[in-house]
């Protein structure tokens, strides 16, 4: 415990290797799925093969009969208990939204509703049991497209009358941050430029390579939930508000969670379920999805029709810019279903300084499954919008895209920067981050060459992708989520429990999934308290051990999260140093901390913080009056967003004879603030490229004009390999954020945010000049085939969406050599 | 029922299964070998790639009682003692995973990959992962890990 002796060096801003991996690596891991419990008993769940339809009776004689079962479960047996999945964001005030239960009563809005559940000894047992349960329906007509859904001609829900569940609009003018956007496209109509643009944002499904697992142990005085998901605060709080078991009788832990991205930021029917079955039978209960069961039961993403009218200057200088989406929410208002496009609308405008602006956002009910957060939730759909337009603009002025985009955009000079929806950008350097990009890219050269190849009619054209970007992260200000009418606050808590070995305790109530926080948090931790980085350990994702969080979601875990840790560090040091006078018979106004020891100035006197941890434990020599603990507590909640930026390069060759892209490279350059990690900063990069770059490429949820979803297992839902990706080149510049303590910003969502637009414009810039100026994503082989085909044949009408092809010629294929044409990594 | 002995991690057991048992199922539930696990229905993201008679097969798609008489490595019996298998190591040393959950997969594909291709260049190591579904890391870091691995040797073991 000589806290002198092995000081550590400089943690923030080291690749320390993760201190999570060890278990990872040896299978010594506790996912939800791997608890058993003494009389653990197992869940199936039986599911509407219907999107809309009306339960008109159900025969659970066979099932019950069956071997090995224990209970088979109806909605009216639990009608009283379930609880109810919550929308914790009504976007209007007269937003309408269908009451969601876990467990349907009678109607039936989407395809993969539960309608009965079979409680067995083994999950074998149960599932053959499910197979008995005889439901009789009576179908009704689904509504399934998005355009027809907002036409009112089909209800996804009868009883409401309606579809279009909330108008949510933000107009520059209106609220003084800009000018009237209307004006400015009639001046552009006039004598100017006016781009009007309609992109489609497909259906995605957010994937995580966990099911969804869920064990509910009703036994002893509290009931424990285990269940795989990143916010076991907020499943807490929405079990108590909705079921009425009082809070403080619900535990809820989020063991070894594998992978979120959004998909797990919701509390699920399966959870309610599982919790009104086990409180059933009145022993433990573990229910795990199949994972075609989770690919059509667990939310959805993205989903959007958007329109965009640009107005400029015939130089390129934009005027203003109007956006109108219409948005599919599926069959229910989800967690925070309404209020993801609605985050768009502070990002449209993106970069850029516009003058005038105007955004409106219509959300409709479908009798689709219903669509929340994935990765990126919001931003994504606006930045793939504006790159992708702005793209558009250069093409009209006849500039390289950058150029247009130089002319628009915030110069480092003018930072803090009050942006026309009102964001105010507290710091940033796109000029920095742009020429590092161009730099690592070789944007010069692989512009001469695409010349080249298109001077010498190459077969395979070169096309080349620009994506510059920014985000809010950080979610979120308390203040503003409540003028947002959003049901909970955005604030983050930590403490930090001295142990009287000399070992430090954090615990923050972010909940991570594989993003690396018991590494970052310690490193945190042994800088401001000068600790080694081996004896903190971080816990999380148990609200027994973590009372207070807001979990993990939004780019916020470091952002607010770690704000929190610091909070409390420093709180530590500050009770700390009490005692350290005391114990060095000193004035602590004559104590300096550094390295981890409080020394007396001008001396060699001096006491580290962990033999003060001991000398709080033992109390026998502790200040009079003062209580025997270092141990501290914070909460903090943000004062703004924070905003990371980026230039994102990409290169694709695309074959115009068959439409098969292979990406060639792609380069980019993020200002994440403060850099805690960089091992960990990149491989949150690397993943979130990928994930935009499928959204681009390869994924979509297909539905037949039933409403059954038709790519319902990974045969289908087409994620991409090892032999579909290349390797990147990235980097960072710095400008730190100011709305916290370390000046970091946020990189969760980054990479999935900017890749998407950077791909579709590198693949429309290899075939513009043929006379295409969109192609609808995922850009299969066949589609874009189909739009050189179209432009030959002088019709650019976009091909309708179909499923994507699979075992032959897909997307998968055509891209399967893309790794030999990759830059090696810087 | 039906009878099977087959030797896992080194351990020989002896147990009677459904026959419709599958491999992954009878090593998570009647062995508690839950290292390795289960990522989808239809064998493609091969999460629960385990080693059967030292080739790398996905445990979903291979009945338990066709591991009758046969040697089954795991996650877990990989490293030697607290020495991390090289490919393991280097995993880790390459940041290769963020959540884990397709890391056991992904290791016992590698090592069963990297032994029959111990000098593999990158674009080998790309179709010879290709099985292995991960949604975290972009597998940038993946190929590279088992680039590094292959470097030291990883395939020796």
């Amino acid at each position: 415990m000589t806290a002198v002796a092995d000081q550590p060096v400089v943690e923030i801003g080291s690749p320390r290797l993760r201190k999570e991996d060890e278990r990872l690596v040896t299978g010594r891991t506790r996912w939800t799925d791997n608890i058993q419990l003494p009389g653990m008993l197992h869940l199936a769940m039986v599911r509407s093969p219907f999107a809309h339809a009306r339960v008109t009776s159900i025969d659970t004689e066979a099932a019950t009969a069956a071997p090995g079962v224990v209970a088979v479960i109806t909605g009216a047996d639990i009608a009283a208990t379930q609880g109810a999945i919550a929308n914790a964001w009504p976007i209007t005030a007269d937003q309408v939204t269908p009451t969601h239960l876990p467990m349907v009563l009678e109607h039936v809005a989407c395809v993969g509703e539960i309608v009965a559940a079979v409680v067995a000894r083994s999950a074998a047992a149960a599932r053959d049991a499910a197979e008995l349960v005889d439901v009789d329906y009576e179908e009704l007509t689904a509504v399934v497209d998005l355009k027809v859904a907002a036409d009112d001609g089909v209800l996804a829900h009868p009883d409401l009358g309606t579809n279009r569940s909330a108008l949510w609009r933000l107009d520059s003018a209106e609220q003084g941050s800009g000018g009237n956007v209307e004006e400015a496209i009639a001046a552009a109509r006039a004598g100017g430029i006016l781009i009007e643009r309609e992109y489609r944002q497909q259906r995605l499904i957010p994937a995580f390579m966990e099911p969804r697992s869920t064990v509910v142990d009703p036994t002893g005085e509290q009931v424990t939930v285990w269940t795989s998901t990143q916010v076991p605060h907020i499943l807490r709080f929405l079990i108590a508000a909705t079921t009425g078991i009082p809070e403080s009788k619900v535990r809820v832990i989020a063991p070894d969670v594998g992978g979120g991205f959004g998909g797990k930021l919701q509390t699920t029917p399966e959870e309610f379920v599982t919790l009104a079955a086990a409180r059933r039978v009145r022993k433990p209960v573990k229910y795990t999805e199949t994972r075609s069961e989770s690919l059509v039961s667990g939310h959805h993403g993205r989903d959007q029709w958007q329109k965009l009218t640009l107005s400029a200057t015939k130089d390129g200088t934009v005027t203003g810019l109007k956006v109108e989406l219409l948005v599919n929410l599926g069959a229910y208002v989800a967690l925070i279903g309404g209020g993801i496009p609605v985050l768009g609308a502070w990002m449209y405008n993106s970069i850029y300084k516009f003058p005038a602006y105007q955004f409106n956002c219509q959300t409709v009910l479908t009798n689709l499954p219903w669509v929340d957060a994935y990765r990126g939730a919001g931003r994504p759909e606006a930045t793939f919008a504006i790159e992708r337009i702005m793209d558009e603009l250069a093409a009209e002025v006849g500039v390289d895209p950058l150029v247009v985009r130089e002319k628009n955009w915030i110069t480092h000079e003018e930072f803090p920067f009050t942006s026309v929806a009102g964001m105010t950008y507290d710091s940033g350097n796109y000029e920095a981050a742009t020429a590092r990009a161009k730099e690592l890219f070789g944007y010069d050269e692989l512009r001469a060459e695409q010349q080249q190849r298109r001077d010498a009619g190459d077969p395979v054209q070169l096309g080349i992708g620009v994506s510059t970007f920014t985000e809010m992260c950080g979610l979120a200000p308390s203040r503003v989520l409540g003028s947002l009418n959003y049901g909970a606050g955005g604030w983050e808590n930590a403490s930090i429990r001295m142990l009287a070995t000399g070992k430090v305790e954090v615990i923050t109530g972010t909940s991570p999934h594989g993003q690396g926080h018991e590494t970052a948090w310690s490193q945190i931790v042994a800088d401001r308290l000068g600790v080694p980085f081996e004896d903190v350990e971080v816990l999380h994702g148990d609200t027994q051990i973590s009372p207070r969080g807001l979990d993990t979601y939004g780019s916020r875990s470091l952002v607010v999260g770690g704000e929190a840790v610091v909070r409390a560090a420093d709180k530590v040091v500050e009770k700390a140093k009490v005692a350290a006078a005391h114990l060095l018979e000193a004035n602590a106004d004559d104590l300096e901390f550094t390295g981890g020891r409080f020394g007396v100035k001008g001396t060699d006197k001096g006491i580290g913080i962990a033999d003060i941890a001991t000398a709080a434990f033992t109390s026998h020599s502790w200040p009079e009056g003062v209580e025997p603990s270092i141990d501290a507590e914070a909460t903090f909640d943000p004062v703004n967003f924070s905003f990371p930026h980026g230039t994102h390069l990409c290169a694709m060759e695309v074959d115009t004879e068959t439409g098969a892209t292979t990406m060639r490279k792609y380069a980019c350059v993020d200002d994440i603030g403060q850099i805690i990690n960089p091992l960990i900063v990149e491989g949150q990069v690397h993943g979130g490229l990928v994930q935009g770059i499928a959204q681009a490429l390869w994924e979509e949820a297909v539905f037949d004009d039933n409403g059954t979803l038709v790519s319902g297992s990974f045969v289908d839902y087409t994620l991409p390999t090892t032999a579909d990706t290349i390797n990147f080149l990235t980097d960072n510049t710095t400008s730190l954020a100011t709305s916290n303590t370390l000046g970091t910003k946020g990189v969760g969502e980054a990479g999935t945010i900017a890749s998407t637009p950077a791909v579709v414009n590198a693949v429309v810039d290899a075939v513009r000049h043929l006379g295409i100026n969109d192609i609808r994503m995922p850009l299969t082989p066949e589609r874009v085939w189909r739009a050189i085909q179209d432009a030959e044949h002088g019709s650019q009408t976009p091909p309708t969406a179909q499923a994507q092809p699979h075992f032959e010629g897909d997307g998968a294929q055509g891209n399967q050599d893309s790794g030999s044409t990759g830059g090696g990594q810087a | 029922m039906a009878k099977i002995s087959v030797k896992v991690d080194g351990v020989a057991y002896s147990d009677d299964v459904e026959p419709r048992t599958l491999l992954v199922h009878y090593l998570r539930e009647t062995l508690g070998k839950v290292g390795t696990v289960v990522g989808c229905d239809t064998s493609n993201c091969g999460a629960c790639t385990v080693h059967l008679d030292g080739r790398s097969v996905k445990s979903c798609n291979v009945l338990a009682v066709q591991a009758d008489g046969h040697e089954v490595t795991t996650i877990e019996g990989l490293a030697d003692g607290d020495t991390l298998h090289p490919v393991q190591q280097a995993f880790h040393e390459c940041h290769a995973l963020q959540c884990g959950y397709c890391t056991p997969g992904m290791i016992m594909q590698a090592t069963s990959f990297l032994a029959d291709n111990p000098t593999p260049t990158e674009d080998e190591v790309r179709v010879g992962m290709e099985g292995n579904l991960c949604r975290c890391t972009g597998y940038h870091n993946i190929v590279k890990a088992v680039m590094a691995a292959a470097g030291e040797g990883g395939g020796a073991k």
